[in-house]
């Protein structure tokens, strides 16, 4: 444990860098997507349209790339979602839609829904074609908080509406954690841009970017200055171990590193460790463990406290995360980060059976886990700043904005959705499907339904 | 194993696998590879008088089916397009080196007794096992007034046979045209004329589609399409049905049928032969998938004969015919129902629309804590088959006889027909 830390860029020739952060998934070839199509038994009343948060007409546009439709295919997923290409290359299909088909039932494959979405919608956004007319103008103006799934998908349904939007958004580009946050080879040639600009052609919508509510204007301002407002603040906070030595060089939290690492225009610079340590069980433990180990680490391993089914993580992700040359260990939690020289070295684990009650019992039974790097997976929070200089309080528990069925808040004329509320599950197809229905309601709201 | 040897108006084949005049019997080279496959025969692809015809470029359409390839066909090709002396000088060569093999000459030429009298006589010194007169072919020749424009007056048909059986001692095939709305009229004119056999069906006239860029009918030449012969598996169903008719027909009794229309495999074959044909022909599997097929349909045939104990093709030719009736011979009292296995349903619903839409409303939707079930209403199933067809899942529906006691009963006998109640009173 003597040698010192090694935690380098530059790991890999700039052609090995290029295969590792290429398309994960790669796209279907039309004659793969009618084959595909042709698996699709049209159910009647889908489960797969049941499974899917934002409820596609899946058969339909399914149907839809069968016949040669492929406009009408695309249009009938973006009606119901307008992030459908992000959701077709992110969404855990295997809990979702695909884990609904039939044809599971059958002993066979599900069909590939999310690929043949990613085609259909791929194909409408190649040719450029802006399928959506905005309503008569209402003259109606609405503020809406982060440029995330959620607020995105707020604004458009609004902007559709005929209303006018401007959206405040912190960061210097809109998308959220399309663009921050999820896996490089997910969301390949700046995908995410080119869907922030498709939804933003709709126009009606402005977008005010490095505005940050809390600190350049406050929730008070916005319900003066506008008719209603929505919150798609997203978490913004990370949650601490809590353990000695969290504050060692090399401890790091995973989702600014990935977004480190989608900013990057060259991943070379991009320092990684040999051996690193990540701590959590979700999407973004396996999503930093795989980029790291496609940075170049020599051992990447995880660390979870419970078993692999309590895992966020969805089965294909822990799949995908094994067949990267992740290791997966289970029933452990941190309890001291060591270091040399103020850079961290080792992580000490307990293993954590459960007791009779269902609960985490430690043992007191350790193993060591010699790290250059460590990455902080547990989840994140709603940051408190971006309410400063609020009078009215909305409500929160366990640190998210409390709504109803509507997503409206319990401060009158506020709504808000995606991450940030505590109904949430943490998905992009859900923040949109919030975004959905938060515009809904704030349009009977306006219109006096 | 079974012997699949065949003979059909005097015309004997190790087994009833023949190859129908088409491009597969166009030439020597052809027929030589076919015969050295396993094929039984072949009725050579049809000649005519000289000059040879001259073909289009571009001559085949085809139906795809959601993925799958070829499920219809379709041709605008006219006869053989080689000399007369080349066709045969080879059909003599191969009769020679091939002699258990069936080897039928197709035919087609004007109107006229010389023209058939002249072609017959050329024919004979090939040694070729008989001819099949080409009345069939609905495209192109048939607007020089033969094929089809023969094939559907059956006064011509009688004439033209009369003419070859008084011309030659060749068995004489009559291949018939399903481009008539009774195929028993031309079978019978055949039968009149002194025909050996017939031969069906010929294709069927059709356009395979449009191309909706340039608004040309399919297929097209050079942004025009004429209507072709459509063949392939979706005209068995078709074939069967004329096939049935001829073999059942009492003025018809005796006549041997060459069964031919979308066979591909051995299943469909025995088929053929149980709805009474001596042997089959086949042409678009051939052209789909090469002459290897045959190696499947001899040893599939076989050992379903074995398995069912019919040690030659007469063991069950013509077995299905005395249960091909006419609707009103059916049993009124038969009932059926749809029951569907639940532990193989995998929750598709579309049992459910199909009789809900466009049925009788007999499959209930129930959704018990959040999962689907379907469940058939006996009281309202009619017993029509339709859910257990849309079914994707092999054997979860099936239609299940009731005892209801009841005698067969015809609608001529049926209590519900006004008619029998009229009947009686006479
Ligand atoms: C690493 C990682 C990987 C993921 N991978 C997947 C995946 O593969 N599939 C999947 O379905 N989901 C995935 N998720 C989850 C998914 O990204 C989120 O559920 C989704 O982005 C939530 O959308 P949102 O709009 O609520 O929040 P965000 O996407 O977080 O957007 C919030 C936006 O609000 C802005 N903002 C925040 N505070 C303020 C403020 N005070 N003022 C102004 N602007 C503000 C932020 O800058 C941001 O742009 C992943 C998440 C992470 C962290
Ligand atoms: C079950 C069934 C019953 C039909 N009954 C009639 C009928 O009573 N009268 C009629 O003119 N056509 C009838 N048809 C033919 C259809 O109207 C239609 O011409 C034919 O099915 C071809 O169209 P399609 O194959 O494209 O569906 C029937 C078809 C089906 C499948
Ligand atoms: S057989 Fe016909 S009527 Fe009976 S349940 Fe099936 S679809 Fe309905």
């Amino acid at each position: 444990m003597a040698e010192a830390p090694d935690v380098r860029a530059g790991r890999l020739s700039p052609a090995e860098y290029e295969r590792n952060f290429a398309d994960a998934h790669p796209p279907l070839t039309a004659q793969q997507a009618m084959v595909e199509a042709v698996r699709c038994l049209f159910c009647h009343d889908a489960p797969c349209i049941e499974a899917c948060p934002t409820g596609i007409d899946i058969p339909r546009f399914i149907r839809g790339i069968q016949s040669g439709n492929l406009k009408g295919a695309a249009e009938t997923i973006l009606e119901a979602n307008v992030m459908g290409g992000t959701c077709a290359r992110v969404c855990p299909t295997d809990v979702l839609c695909e884990g609904a088909c039939v044809r599971l039932a059958e002993g066979k494959k599900p069909v590939e829904i999310g690929a043949l979405q990613r085609h259909a919608v791929d194909w409408l956004f190649e040719r450029g074609i802006q399928p959506f007319t905005r309503g008569p103008i209402t003259g109606e103006r609405i503020a809406v908080v982060g440029a995330g799934p959620a607020g995105l998908a707020c604004a458009h349904a609004l902007a559709r509406l005929g209303h006018e939007v401007v959206i405040f958004e912190k960061r210097a580009k809109a998308g959220g954690l399309n663009e921050y946050g999820i896996a490089a080879y997910k969301m390949v040639h700046d995908f995410a841009q080119r869907e922030v600009d498709f939804i933003l052609g709709i126009g009606g919508i402005e977008l005010r970017t490095g505005i940050e509510l809390g600190r350049d204007v406050t929730l008070g301002e916005l319900r003066r200055d506008f008719a209603a407002v929505f919150l798609g603040l997203g978490l913004q906070g990370v949650h601490a171990l809590g353990v000695e030595g969290e504050r060692l060089a090399g401890v790091q939290d995973a989702v600014a590193f990935i977004e480190r690492l989608r900013q990057t225009r060259d991943l070379s610079t991009i320092p990684v460790g040999r051996q690193i340590v990540v701590i959590g069980g979700g999407n973004t433990a396996v999503d930093v463990a795989v980029q790291s180990k496609r940075l170049g680490a020599e051992t990447v391993t995880i660390v979870y406290r419970r078993g692999p089914e309590a895992m966020s993580a969805t089965p294909a992700e822990q799949e995908w995360a094994k067949s990267n040359g992740v290791a997966i260990r289970h029933w452990a939690r941190p309890v001291a980060i060591e270091g040399v020289d103020g850079h961290v070295r080792a992580v000490v684990f307990e293993r954590t059976p459960l007791d009779g009650a269902g609960r985490l019992e430690g043992t007191g039974e350790r193993f060591t886990l010699p790290a250059d790097q460590v990455f902080k997976a547990i989840g994140q929070k709603l940051v408190p700043s971006a309410f400063n200089g609020t009078a009215e309080l909305l409500d929160v528990e366990n640190g998210k904005i409390v709504v109803d069925a509507e997503r409206r808040t319990t401060l009158d004329r506020v709504w808000a959705g995606g991450d940030c509320i505590a109904a949430s599950v943490d998905l992009t197809v859900a923040a949109v499907e919030d975004g959905k229905l938060a515009a809904a309601s704030i349009h009977r709201y306006l219109m006096g339904g | 194993m079974a012997d699949l040897r065949c003979e059909i108006a005097g015309v004997k084949a190790p087994n009833p696998f023949w190859l129908a005049s088409a491009p597969p019997t166009d030439k020597e080279y052809n027929v030589v590879r076919a015969f050295k496959a396993g094929w039984g025969g072949v009725v050579w692809k049809t000649l005519g008088e000289d000059p040879p015809v001259v073909n289009t470029s571009s001559r085949y359409g085809a139906l795809h089916y959601r993925g799958y390839r070829m499920m219809g066909f379709n041709n605008i090709e006219l006869i053989s397009d080689r000399p007369l002396e080349v066709n045969l000088q080879e059909i003599k060569r191969v009769k020679r080196d091939w002699p258990d093999r069936a080897l039928l000459v197709s035919l087609m030429v004007p109107c006229t007794e010389d023209s058939w009298k002249r072609i017959l006589k050329r024919v004979e010194e090939t040694e070729a096992d008989g001819v099949e007169l080409n009345f069939g072919c609905p495209h192109g020749m048939s607007e020089r007034g033969m094929g089809s424009a023969v094939g559907q007056v059956p006064e011509y048909i009688e004439m033209v046979v009369r003419w070859c059986k008084a011309a030659t001692r060749m068995p004489v095939f009559v291949k018939l045209t399903p481009n008539v709305t009774n195929i028993l009229a031309p079978a019978r004119a055949a039968k009149a004329g002194g025909a050996d056999a017939v031969s069906l069906i010929n294709t069927i006239n059709s356009v395979m589609g449009v191309d909706l860029d340039t608004m040309a009918p399919l297929p097209s030449v050079h942004g025009k399409g004429a209507h072709g012969g459509y063949c392939g598996p979706a005209v068995k169903p078709i074939a069967l049905c004329m096939v049935g008719e001829i073999a059942r027909d009492p003025e018809c009794r005796g006549l041997p049928i060459s069964g031919i229309g979308g066979i591909e495999t051995w299943r469909d074959a025995a088929e053929f032969i149980a709805m009474g044909a001596g042997s089959v022909q086949v042409c678009t599997a051939a052209m789909h998938y090469g002459f290897k097929i045959v190696e499947d349909m001899i040893t599939g045939l076989s050992n379903w004969m074995d398995s069912k104990g019919y040690r030659t093709l007469d063991d069950f030719r013509g077995a299905a015919v005395p249960n091909y009736v006419d609707w009103g011979q059916l049993d009124m009292n038969y009932v059926v129902k749809a029951r569907i296995d639940q532990d193989k349903c995998i929750r598709c619903g579309l049992c459910h629309i199909a009789c809900e839409d466009t049925s009788h409303q007999s499959i209930r939707k129930i959704k018990e804590n959040g999962k689907r079930r379907y469940e058939v209403i006996e009281e309202e199933c009619v017993g029509c088959n339709l859910c257990a067809h849309v079914c994707p899942v092999e054997g979860c529906i099936t239609m299940v006889e009731v005892e209801t006691g009841l005698p067969y009963v015809t609608w001529a006998e049926d209590p519900r027909n006004p008619q029998r109640l009229a009947k009686a009173a006479e």
